[in-house]
């Protein structure tokens, strides 16, 4: 009898929890409402300060960033302040942390308060958030693209993503290693302009491994570290170089096949990766993105391949800004002569359309302040060091950074840029299924026909798997 | 006095069991919903009934990832086991510093799993780098390394549970025994064993559901690699969830199977050690 009263008593409670926990939801609006009006309070408080924009009349809304850059998650929290302290439209920006940005965008846009900016990385992040994405074509920041290239429009036409920076990649190099490297005895160039095609990379590589005691460098190319935090320099980044030239050939923008046919090309790339490199093959699963960084910011290493965002991360130390380089990625495939760098983008900029009118009123207006505004594009030309498609950003907006330089170079000099077709990859899995087969092919525990496996049959799988 | 237990009873329980249903229950049952579902946020999931669980067997990964925790799972119980009740023995006999002993085998208990997981593979890389490898060279490095890692943080816990098991057997048993002319190994497996019954197990119970549910310090240690070769379940489940488009589905899928899973073992388990554990 007692028990029975016990578990009764169990049960109301747990019902009364449950219905508790259902309630629990008008509690979080009710925090959520609090913060708001605290923020509210801070602008009137502002306002008392300072002038008063016409806009806090026309413009209720706020805005909430989910950002994708770590690197570059204060700027952003500063930039919002003034847009804020300007304007009186609250922003709040969120980070995630580096390698977690769509398990912390879906957990948030789950969430009663959902972000109405935030990023995907091209069609393939596109095709998870499609149903989200607000027609952008009517935005400032769509109508000041330089082109149409750097938005993702659907097949009927919407626009659901504009690209907001434009990155390059190549082989980045230190240009005095390689002056050292044209005096030694038998150098097989005299300057690294001749170095324009994978034959001659390969040649001038092999002679200075066979120097590095002499040159005073651990090895020629950083190591090709296959850690999480370096791994995608080569399944995708690396990738991109056969799959575009692939499509080239068969003048495809996107396929549900990849046949493979320059994987040799991605082998011998590979292959001089891995030999004329700073460390054993062994040691590739556990060396990270910094490892590579650093060697090549010691001026251990010549060459580097990574692209104009590493900027920070390698200037400041033994190698100085003018002595950076970047040449293009020859794989031995195309015109190489007048093969460029890579260019392209991987971080476009979605409004959430679920959020309210208001609040998608105020994320349109704020981004296009972050465009327009002297404020907005002096933080991305000196904090943020982005280079822009838009056309708002003229001549004395663009950064200064070597590697920048080095991109505009090939761009003004008519090299044939390379696009980023890797954001046409149908899956991560597809990445981290090359990524493992390269890794135990470079290890030795594996072979090659693993890699092709992984190229060919896994992007068929990968495709049906998510195209279903 | 027990009728104002009664009274109050809902006043004491009430923010526990609150905090329960939104924790756990209301969480649990929702995630048992979506695993039915195709979605890509957890308010938007539309019903499709079984194809997510269809899924999860035909996956490989999945299997692979099964035994190889299974595999875990065994080594790791009858590592930590083994040696934490070794260890418990050594500091029940009164040697000269016990009580520092147990604080300093216990302390890396305090430790998190991610940073345990970090620290351990500086090291294990540390030393694997004199033969020119790496942790991630190939699964069973990862395994062994796993297995050190688990031994080094959980042999301290268990040594605790393991030290008051044994000082709660009454003095005159193993007295008893030794007049009787027991020898030492006879006291062990005929008096202190049967004894520490219980100690053993809640022991086993905590290793082994530690051992199928453990996410950070793999994560941490190997993160799966290479190849998801040494990515136990709950990280398989993660990577599924958050790894492919269209795919949160089929990881929730399995992370009620695996829920199912964990609870069988566990329930089979305590069956078992009951059995062996005697009255006083």
């Amino acid at each position: 009898m007692k028990k029975k009263l016990v578990s009764i008593l169990l049960i109301a409670a747990l019902t009364a929890a449950a219905a508790a926990g259902c309630g629990n939801r008008d509690n979080n609006e009710n925090a959520a409402d609090d913060k708001n009006t605290s923020n509210q309070e801070n602008e009137a408080v502002d306002n008392d300060n300072g002038g008063e924009d016409d806009l806090i009349q026309e413009v209720s809304g706020s805005v909430y960033y989910l950002n994708f850059k770590p690197e570059q998650a204060q700027q952003w929290k500063d930039l919002a302040e003034e847009y804020s302290d300007e304007t009186g439209i609250p922003v709040t920006i969120e980070t995630a942390a580096s390698g977690t940005y769509e398990s912390t965008l879906k957990s948030e846009m789950a969430k009663s308060e959902a972000p109405t900016l935030f990023q995907v990385n091209g069609p393939a992040g596109l095709a998870a958030w499609k149903d989200y994405c607000y027609d952008l074509k009517d935005s400032a920041v769509y109508k000041n693209l330089k082109s149409d290239d750097f938005a993702l429009i659907s097949d009927d036409g919407q626009v659901q993503g504009v690209a907001y920076v434009i990155e390059t990649y190549g082989l980045i190099y230190n240009k005095e290693i390689l002056e050292d490297y044209c005096e030694t005895n038998g150098a097989k160039i005299k300057d690294v302009s001749e170095i324009n095609s994978f034959a001659k990379l390969k040649e001038v590589a092999d002679d200075m491994q066979a120097k590095k005691d002499e040159l005073e460098i651990k090895g020629v190319f950083a190591s090709a570290g296959m850690d999480s935090s370096s791994d995608w320099r080569y399944k995708t980044h690396l990738a991109n170089m056969p799959i575009y030239f692939e499509y080239q050939d068969d003048d495809l923008d996107t396929t549900d096949a990849i046949k493979g046919t320059y994987l040799d090309a991605y082998k011998n790339m590979w292959d001089l990766y891995i030999t004329d490199s700073t460390v054993e093959p062994t040691m590739l699963s556990g060396m990270t993105g910094e490892d590579a960084a650093a060697e090549f910011s010691m001026g251990e290493a010549a060459f580097y391949q990574n692209g104009t965002w590493v900027y920070n991360d390698i200037a400041g130390n033994d190698v100085d800004d003018e002595d950076m380089g970047m040449l293009p990625i020859y794989i031995g495939v195309g015109d190489e002569q007048n093969q460029g760098l890579c260019t392209g983008s991987e971080n476009y900029w979605c409004v959430n359309k679920n959020a309210s009118q208001d609040d998608i009123d105020a994320t349109l207006h704020f981004m296009e302040w972050v465009i327009t505004s002297d404020r907005g594009r002096e933080t991305f030309r000196d904090e943020m060091g982005f280079v822009t498609p838009f056309e708002t950003f003229t001549e004395e907006y663009q950064p200064e950074n070597p590697l920048v330089a080095a991109a505009n170079e090939y761009i003004d000099s008519g090299k044939n840029s390379i696009p980023w077709v890797f954001s046409t990859i149908p899956s991560e899995g597809w990445k981290n299924g090359v990524g493992s087969a390269l890794l135990e092919y470079a290890q030795g525990t594996g072979d090659w026909d693993a890699v092709k496996k992984a190229f060919i049959e896994g992007w068929e799988s990968e495709y049906r798997a998510v195209n279903e | 006095m027990h009728k104002s237990l009664k009274r109050y009873f809902p006043v004491f329980a009430f923010p526990t069991l609150a905090a329960f249903t939104i924790g756990f229950f209301i969480p649990f049952v929702m995630g048992i919903y979506l695993s039915f579902c195709k979605f890509t946020t957890v308010t938007d999931a539309r019903f499709i009934g079984f194809g997510n669980y269809l899924k999860v067997f035909t996956d490989k990964t999945f299997l692979h990832s099964l035994w190889y925790t299974v595999a875990f799972t065994i080594v790791s119980v009858v590592f930590i086991n083994v040696l934490a009740f070794a260890v418990a023995m050594l500091l029940t006999k009164g040697i000269k510093g016990t009580n520092l002993f147990r604080t300093v085998f216990f302390m890396p208990n305090l430790i998190g799993g991610i940073v345990l997981g970090y620290i351990w593979q500086l090291l294990l890389n540390g030393i694997l780098a004199q033969y020119q490898k790496t942790l991630t060279y190939n699964s069973v490095y990862g395994f062994w390394g796993l297995v050190i890692l688990m031994c080094w943080q959980q042999i301290g816990y268990m040594m605790i549970i393991y030290i008051s098991g044994i000082q709660n057997i009454p003095g005159e048993l193993i007295e008893a025994a030794k007049i009787d002319g027991a020898k030492p190994a006879q006291i062990l497996f005929h008096v202190t064993i049967p004894m520490v019954m219980p100690s053993i197990t809640i022991c086993t119970f905590l290793t082994l559901t530690n051992g199928f549910k453990l996410f950070d310090q793999n994560l941490a240690l190997t993160n799966g690699e290479p190849s998801r070769m040494s990515e136990l379940l709950a990280l398989n489940i993660f990577n599924t969830f958050y790894g492919r488009t269209g795919y949160e589905g089929v990881g929730q899928a399995k992370a009620v199977v695996f829920f199912l899973l964990v609870t069988i073992i566990a329930i089979i388990q305590i069956r078992l050690t009951r059995t062996k554990e005697v009255q006083q």
